[in-house]
């Protein structure tokens, strides 16, 4: 086989490494438009298990990468002037020059042929002697790649940053936070040589405007680096290598292989993917790639189509998951300003766990001082202090009791719906029932319950299992007068509906009215006698639905609120009317909650930041305590049922609006109630546990 | 929570599949271990139609569930849909479970004259006719409910499952890829209010016999899909142990029903999966 490599990156000469080395035959050769010693950036880092990989594949490169490797196992947090170091971690790093000389000095040993100083044409490739596959390791902004159809995305990710080497070495993982007047400024700084750290400035591109660096030379924006890290760097020196500041690109690619003009491509490393360097994973999927790659051509011989097929399958579903963590850690290092409330110990904890792949359970196996900690932290900070003595234990968050209003719940975790006694047995602290309507025209379906006299002997025995009891109150709106099967059908026989648009919800449902004034009196009069019947019931919360499309919900959503009068330039108003006058009539010591749409997920709906505006307003009209929901303003929504999807949301509606939040989403473990308690991006959480045969044989 | 049930495909789109042995396979599979007897729907293509391959098991067979898993709702209007999903009903004796989705080739919209872009919308809506308004349309026969399944990966489709259906229909791949749609379904059956679970029924292929020749005709079958026609047919399941480990992976996962399709129309290969799983 001919080969041709574009680019000498790590994965290019790596490739052509193992294909020599898988058969001596074939002819390989790397080009690459740079000289051998220049490069770009400083350190790369790799994990255990990549170091695995690199074992198995080719022992010889790796005892020599190994053998000058950076090994640490902390991750230090430098934040409100302490340094918190979590402990069981395994980095390594090398030098990424040192990595390129071990690379091209083990392919020329084989027979590659390097060729450095080399720009080549897509037509002078073309024109070459006839190769039997072009391999794109061209980087991120690969000039290969356009010469095909890979429906290439490339998209700005996360902040502004700027990549500087150090001669302050570090012993761990390193972040930087570091507040100033024009905003946050965080590092991401390892070592990665006996002399040498990779040291990385980040912030948003607001702060970086008004910091002034959008104007400043690449010298002045390091003195403003060292500078604002003067103490950081204890009297070490920042060092530029084109330092300047960039913003990083994610690439994506729905095809990794094609015939161009060139022949036949194949896309390798950041010329396929880019995963945002807050993982520190780029250049180990990059090697990755070139691993797989090769280990096709083993698998699928003499059938190059079929082994370019099997090298793409097997590596993108790998590669889509590092993006997602990826994005979501990018996502994080974009607000984490928000987060400078939080105490240290739970700021560390939030940062170590932001894309998903630490959690309480998997921490505690690696550093089980620090979850010790957190945990006796979390119950303390439930207590009402923050002193812990030294060799405290407590229980897991979810076990620490939460003060709301006048009340105290005795854990975090809640269940809704279904038999609420039975509820209260399983030890949850909180059990909501299911949707209780306040009218009879406010009903879902025919057998939906009203908040009738039937309540209050149940409320007593959900006290007597030791758990509070909550009610959701609501008015069905444009969703009513449904069927017992499925949801939102429509009864043949039904009631008039009420919405704050004439718009049906779905399919063949019938048209609301829109609300007049007096009808707004006298549902929210409906509310109110609601409310005070549920007070007399003995219940200790009550929960107002103002999400999912019901009829307060509908004021709320441009998506149902086409209104031309006030309600519609004022989309609040109705909702906190009632938010109002229930808060007047419901006992001060008990807790009013609102089910809340934290975003529409649909085009023209609520965003994000207009879910945590409603938050804030409600917040400020009395409500304790947010249910955070999503979607389902309109039948036509999209929601993304990923693991814990609405705990971010949940996360962003704390954080920013300042207000105790539940959040549900099919919260399965108690690990991811602890993950998402512990992080603080909620304050009780639905936990609903599949039935497991276990239970049965006991 | 053990006991996943094995149903198995007639060998309605394998090219070239007689009558005769379309309804010898399910006057077979209706005296073997198999709970359900299962079709596929492709316009576009060699194949007998699902409703029509139905009807004809359901004249030799008494006791297997008939299902399509899925059938493409959009290509049809909702009332003629509806009418052959009651026909079926009514010639099993209310054997019938209905599997739509929206498919995933252009040219079958093409054929249909039907517009692909509005497919979920239509396929909401035939849902929310066959739940709903069916019933006093005049469409008869009257019947009790039919048993529906959605399938379909995206967001949407698992909100559409859980807004209208009883249970949701998996498009094939291995026990983990199942597990984790499974988790989206669950997902959003609690995120709907639903009480209970949904059904969960998932899919593979078998080439126990002559696995070239099967893997050759998921090949053809599932040219569409450019690169991932490879992956299917390496996925199918040419052992009676990878039959059995998979239906082991499943059944972990939480499957109600599996149902194993046919690649090659040889009744030694039901034979062979009777044995395996029997």
């Amino acid at each position: 086989m001919r080969v041709t490599v574009v680019g000498a990156g790590p994965s290019g000469l790596y490739l052509a490494i193992l294909l020599k080395k898988a058969d001596p035959g074939h002819e390989i050769t790397v080009l690459e438009r740079n000289a051998p010693d220049a490069t770009f950036g400083w350190g790369v880092v790799f994990s255990e298990e990549t170091l695995g990989a690199l074992r198995d594949a080719d022992y010889p490169s790796y005892l020599e990468i190994t053998d000058s490797f950076a090994r640490w196992t902390s991750i230090d947090i430098r934040y409100r002037g302490r340094v918190l170091r979590s402990s069981g971690h395994t980095f390594s790093a090398i030098r990424r020059t040192h990595l390129l000389d071990i690379l091209q000095r083990r392919a020329r040993s084989l027979g590659v042929s390097l060729r450095f100083g080399v720009e080549v044409s897509p037509a002078e490739l073309s024109t070459a002697d006839q190769v039997d596959l072009v391999v794109a390791a061209d980087g991120a902004n690969s000039t290969l790649r356009r010469t095909g159809s890979f429906g290439t995305s490339s998209t700005p990710q996360g902040c502004k940053y700027v990549w500087f080497g150090t001669d302050l070495v570090l012993d761990a993982f390193t972040f930087i936070f570091a507040p100033t007047d024009a905003g946050l400024f965080q590092v991401h700084a390892y070592p990665f040589d006996e002399h040498t750290s990779t040291f990385i400035v980040e912030t948003t591109e607001a702060t970086w405007r008004r910091a002034g660096l959008d104007q400043m030379s690449e010298e002045d924006s390091m003195a403003f680096c060292a500078e604002l890290f003067a103490r950081d760097l204890a009297g070490h020196r920042l060092m530029s290598n084109r330092s300047i500041w960039l913003d990083f690109p994610l690439v994506r690619n729905t095809h990794w292989h094609g015939r161009t003009e060139v022949g036949n491509v194949v896309l390798l490393g950041d010329a396929a993917h880019t995963a945002h360097f807050s993982i520190g994973s780029g250049t180990k999927l990059a090697m990755e790639d070139a691993i797989a790659l090769a280990n096709s051509f083993v698998r699928q011989p003499g059938d190059l189509e079929a082994a370019l097929v099997d090298y793409e399958l097997e590596r993108q579903p790998v590669v889509e998951r590092f993006q997602q963590a990826a994005g979501d850690s990018a996502a994080y290092f974009g607000r984490v300003e928000s987060y400078l409330g939080l105490a240290p110990i739970q700021f560390a904890f939030n940062l170590l766990t932001r894309s998903g792949r630490i959690s309480h359970a998997n921490l505690t196996q690696r550093d089980p001082q620090l979850v010790r900690v957190l945990d006796a932290w979390f119950a303390a900070d439930a207590a009402g202090t923050d002193r812990i003595r030294p060799g405290e234990v407590a229980a897991p968050p979810m076990f620490a009791p939460l003060r709301l209003g006048g009340l105290t719940v005795r854990n975090r975790f809640v269940r809704a719906g279904g038999d609420p006694v039975a509820a209260a047995g399983t030890g949850a602290g909180l059990v909501l029932t299911g949707f209780v309507a306040v009218s009879e025209d406010g009903r879902t379906t025919p057998s939906c319950p009203l908040l009738d006299e039937s309540w209050a002997p149940l409320v007593e025995r959900v006290h007597a299992a030791g758990a509070l009891a909550g009610v959701r109150l609501g008015h069905a709106g444009r969703r009513g007068a449904v069927r017992e099967s499925g949801v939102d059908v429509p009864l043949r026989e039904g009631w008039p509906l009420l919405s704050a648009s004439p718009l049906p919800y779905a399919p063949f449902c019938a048209v609301p009215a829109e609300m007049t004034e007096a009808d707004m009196d006298r549902v929210r009069a409906e509310f109110v006698a609601a409310a005070e019947r549920a007070a007399v019931a003995g219940f200790d919360v009550l929960e107002l639905d103002l999400a999912d499309g019901y009829l307060l919900a509908s004021f709320l959503s441009p998506l149902s609120n086409r209104r031309t009068d006030v309600h519609g330039a004022e989309r609040t108003r109705f909702p906190l009317s009632v938010v109002d006058a229930v808060r007047a009539v419901w006992p001060a010591d008990r807790v009013l909650a609102a089910r809340l749409t934290a975003t529409d997920w649909a085009p023209g709906g609520l965003t994000v930041a207009d879910g945590v505006e409603h938050a804030r307003v409600v917040a400020a009209h009395g409500i304790d305590l947010v249910h955070v929901r999503a979607g389902h303003s309109s039948a036509a929504s999209r929601p993304e049922y990923r693991r814990g999807y609405l705990t971010a949301l949940s996360d962003r509606i704390r954080t920013e609006a300042g207000v105790p939040t539940l959040v549900g989403g099919y919260l399965t473990t108690p690990d991811e109630v602890n993950t998402a308690l512990a992080a603080g991006r909620a304050d009780l959480c639905l936990f609903d546990p599949p039935p497991t045969p276990l239970e049965a044989s006991l | 929570m053990s006991g996943v049930k094995v149903g198995i495909g007639l060998p309605n789109t394998v090219p070239g599949t007689s009558g005769a042995l379309l309804v010898e396979w399910a006057r077979r599979a209706d005296t073997g271990p198999f709970a359900t007897v299962a079709v596929l729907d492709r316009l576009v293509y060699d194949s007998i139609e699902p409703f029509a391959a139905l009807s004809a098991a359901a004249a030799v067979t008494s006791r297997v569930r008939l299902a399509t898993n899925i059938a493409i709702g959009p290509l049809r209007a909702p009332a003629v849909l509806a009418k052959q999903a009651l026909a079926v009903d009514a010639l099993s004796d209310g054997r019938f479970t209905l599997g739509l989705g929206v498919g995933a080739r252009r040219d079958d919209y093409e054929a249909a004259g039907v517009d692909r872009r509005t497919r979920g919308a239509v396929l909401s809506e035939q849902l929310a006719f066959l739940r709903g308004r069916l019933d006093a349309s005049g469409i008869g026969p009257a019947r009790p409910p039919v048993e529906l399944l959605v399938g379909g990966s995206s967001g949407a489709a698992f909100a559409r499952m859980a807004r209208y259906a009883d249970g949701y229909a998996h498009g094939g791949g291995p026990p983990r890829a199942f597990g984790s749609a499974a988790a989206r379904a669950r997902a959003a059956w609690r995120d709907l209010d639903r009480p209970g679970d949904p059904r969960l029924w998932g899919q593979g292929y078998l080439a126990l016999g002559d696995p070239d020749r099967g893997r050759a005709y998921l090949r053809d079958y599932y040219a569409f899909t450019g690169p991932f026609a490879e992956k299917i047919a390496a996925g199918a399941l040419t052992s009676a142990r990878a039959v059995k480990d998979f239906v082991r992976g499943y059944e972990a996962e939480g499957c109600d029903e599996l149902i194993l399709y046919p690649t090659v129309a040889d009744l030694d290969d039901l034979d062979r999966l009777a044995e395996a799983v029997g």
